[in-house]
């Protein structure tokens, strides 16, 4: 049949291939009219004289970067990316990176240079630091596109210039970046840049998030809809749509309900761009025979809830816990160890203590309205109470703001100062004669870590449990791969601890039950026995 | 034998279909309810609503057909009578005594039967509408400024869940009392229903 249709139309042979030719033809020469040209910005950074010498150092490239864009480095100035602090607007809580403790490497001052290896600039080692510095401004660090780019812990926020041991005594060789060839391959923002701090917060790849690791630096569809490598292929800007070096997006005080529809052009928005509801609208759902129903859900479900079946699903473990009062236990010659689980995966480190990991995750569910309160320094933690919340989620179902979100509860245990009933920031991270990482000793980490705080220490050490929920929003499957119904309209199911509304299928009321299956439990014995009866009594 | 043609064929589609979608919406609502898990609660949830605008539909032609023909006067309520049918059903059933009740075309329903069906299609059934009309619009409701609380309604749509249950059970039995076992049923079926040679003799 098909060499039957070719032969017919081999007659037109001659015919298709001047067609061809002529259309080749035409082709070249509508290239030979307008010449190559980069399509993705308007300006080749190769081309600009500026850029093209050698540079020392990153504060050399950024002074190149100040001759045109003017006005960068004083708009970084006012982010938290640069200023690592943040006053939450709703309690006065004085946040920002600088400011709060967690749960994981527990907290930066005393350990700056170290943790600076994210700051978007240069040289923040100590408090001495110029945070009114323009040409410290580190603008490689999110805009390289060439991914040579890399800043390492241990020195304060600069890549390497020469090729040198990272950590020293590691054996591991860090090769010197070619700033020429970094800043004049300079561009957008990607998912690598992004990733490279937020990929791998809480000391490596996934540990933080559990919705964001390397795995996202190109993803396929089943992991996340939206940054699909081969699909949509978003950025992280796409969402977090930045103006004037601002990312929108918040940690501190996330957008938990945006009641808001899709956001329109040329309509003034000032809310979070970043949401689901800021493209998807109110009524996302349109088509099928539940759409009604699934959109009915909008009110009280946050997206995530449904939409993110799992975190860590790209392969790529997240810590579920970190049992810091385990640390310090070393090997035979004093060496600190490390123990891995089956796959390779470290679990147990001398400088961190045991860690459980987690792959495909079920995330944990709560009600959320965006209120977030830290336990900082200072605050008064008690061990006899129990658990401390790292941070508390305010929400319940009455309040009219809260809507039930995916959470990572991330656990663990760390030290704190049971005689001032404080957490503390242990000096964790250094070559000196305190950290801990090299010294092994909780007293003098912390005693150093305080001082460098301004906080007052007892001299005692003991561990206190800790948790800190991480709402999750990253990881967006493919509609076909979101929660269904059945996972949350049952007795057991996701939703099993969410209080304060009536889930068909979960709840039902137990009296009602009793009275309803006595009557037609009763209906069903009576109507037996006049039935037993007539048959006994039957006439034969 | 006499033979009376006391239910039309809309009468029998009518009854029937209805009974298909009582017997799946019991059987899915309850799924629903959380009692059992037979076909999970998402398709549970997509049979029962589907039945329920199937049997709403139905009703809107049933109603229409009782007002047209009539038949509405079928379910007058009365008491007349009612001491003797159910003196038989607690009594003269067990001694085989032949049903006091002689159907007709103008009362094919004994008192006891009509006042039953009357009290599903006047409190059982709107119970159900009412509250499943509830159920499925409840956000509609909230955004019309209708805040009930959705506990409640689930509680009375159970409970008329429990009513349209028990009477069901009773329902089954009862056919099984006319002059013979099947009598009833096969009326249901045929539109005839077979008299008896008892009731005649009566």
């Amino acid at each position: 049949m098909h060499n039957q249709i070719s032969n017919r139309w081999a007659i037109f042979k001659p015919l298709r291939t001047v067609l061809i030719c002529a259309a080749i033809l035409a082709q070249t020469a509508f290239a030979a009219d307008l010449p190559a040209v980069k399509m993705n910005s308007t300006a080749d950074h190769s081309k600009f004289k500026e850029l093209q010498q050698s540079f020392a150092t990153g504060p050399d490239v950024t002074k190149a970067c100040l001759t045109c864009h003017t006005e960068a480095a004083k708009q970084v100035h006012r982010t938290k990316h640069w200023t690592w602090e943040f006053i939450n607007p709703d309690n006065q809580q004085k946040l920002g990176k600088k400011n709060v403790i967690n749960n994981f490497c527990i907290s930066v001052p005393s350990n700056t240079a170290f943790c600076s290896s994210c700051h978007v600039g240069y040289g923040w080692k100590d408090a001495s630091f110029d945070f009114k510095s323009e040409e410290n401004v580190d603008c490689l660090v999110c805009h390289d596109t060439t991914g040579s780019y890399r800043k390492l812990p241990g020195l304060a926020g600069h890549p390497p210039y020469k090729d040198m041991e990272i950590p020293p005594g590691s054996g591991k060789i860090a090769k010197a970046v070619d700033l020429t060839k970094v800043a004049q391959k300079i561009g957008k923002t990607s998912r690598d840049t992004c990733g490279a701090c937020h990929f791998f917060g809480g000391g490596g790849d996934g540990v933080k998030h559990g919705d964001m690791d390397s795995s996202l630096a190109s993803p396929d569809k089943e992991l996340d809809v939206h940054m699909d490598s081969t699909g949509l292929d978003f950025t992280c800007g796409t969402c977090h749509q930045t103006s004037s070096h601002e990312v929108p997006g918040s940690r501190y005080t996330p957008v938990a309900r945006d009641k808001d529809g899709a956001h329109i052009r040329g309509k003034e928005d000032k809310s979070n761009p970043a949401t689901c509801q800021s493209c998807h609208g109110q009524s996302p759902h349109k088509d099928g025979q539940q759409a009604a129903k699934l959109n009915h859900h909008t009110d009280k479900v946050a997206c995530q809830t449904c939409h993110i079946p799992a975190i860590a699903r790209g392969g790529v473990a997240t810590k579920m816990s970190w049992d810091w009062s385990t640390a310090g236990q070393l090997g035979p010659e004093g060496k600190p160890i490390l123990k891995k689980d089956n796959k390779g995966r470290v679990i147990y480190d001398s400088k961190k203590g045991d860690f459980v990991l987690g792959e495909n995750v079920q995330p944990e569910y709560a009600w959320f309205n965006g209120d977030v309160t830290y336990t900082l320094l200072g605050d008064k933690v008690d061990k006899s109470e129990g658990v401390t919340h790292i941070n508390k989620l305010g929400g319940s179902a009455s309040d009219g703001m809260s809507m039930i979100w995916p959470m990572k509860v991330f656990r663990g245990s760390q030290p704190y100062d049971p005689v001032n009933k404080t957490l503390v920031t242990p000096h964790t991270a250094g070559a000196d004669d305190t950290a801990y990482w090299k010294n092994f000793g909780w007293e003098k980490a912390i005693e150093s870590g305080m001082k460098v705080s301004g906080a007052e220490f007892s001299g005692k050490v003991d561990f206190v449990q800790t948790d800190m929920s991480w709402p999750i929003t990253h990881m967006v499957a493919p509609k076909e791969k979101a929660v269904g119904c059945n996972e949350c309209h049952t007795k057991g199911g996701r939703l099993d601890k969410i209080e304060g509304i009536y889930i068909p299928g979960r709840d039902a009321n137990g009296m009602l039950n009793l009275l309803g299956w006595l009557a037609a439990g009763g209906t069903l014995a009576g109507v037996s026995l006049h039935g037993l009866i007539r048959f006994l009594r039957r006439k034969a | 034998m006499e033979r009376i043609y006391i239910f039309t064929r809309f009468e029998r589609f009518w009854h029937w279909t209805q009974a298909l979608l009582v017997i799946g919406m019991m059987i899915t609502g309850f799924e629903i309810h959380g009692t059992y898990n037979l076909l999970g609660f998402e398709k549970a949830h997509e049979v029962h609503t589907l039945a329920a605008w199937v049997l709403i539909t139905l009703w809107v032609f049933a109603i229409f057909w009782h007002f047209i023909t009539g038949e509405w006067r079928q379910y007058i309520p009365t008491m007349k009578n009612a001491d003797v049918v159910l003196r038989h059903y607690a009594w003269g059933i067990f001694n085989g005594e032949p049903h006091p009740f002689k159907v007709t075309r103008a009362h094919k329903h004994n008192p006891l039967q009509a006042q039953a069906y009357l009290g599903v299609k006047l409190l059982i059934n709107p119970i159900l509408w009412i509250s499943g009309l509830a159920y499925l619009y409840y956000n509609e409701l909230a955004a019309a400024g209708q805040n009930l609380d959705l506990a409640t309604i689930a509680l009375i749509h159970t409970l008329g869940a429990f009513m349209m249950l028990a009477f069901f059970i009773a329902h089954v039995y009862l056919i099984t009392t006319g002059h013979t076992v099947t009598t009833h049923i096969k009326a249901m079926i045929t539109g005839w229903e077979d008299a008896g040679e008892e009731h005649g003799k009566s």
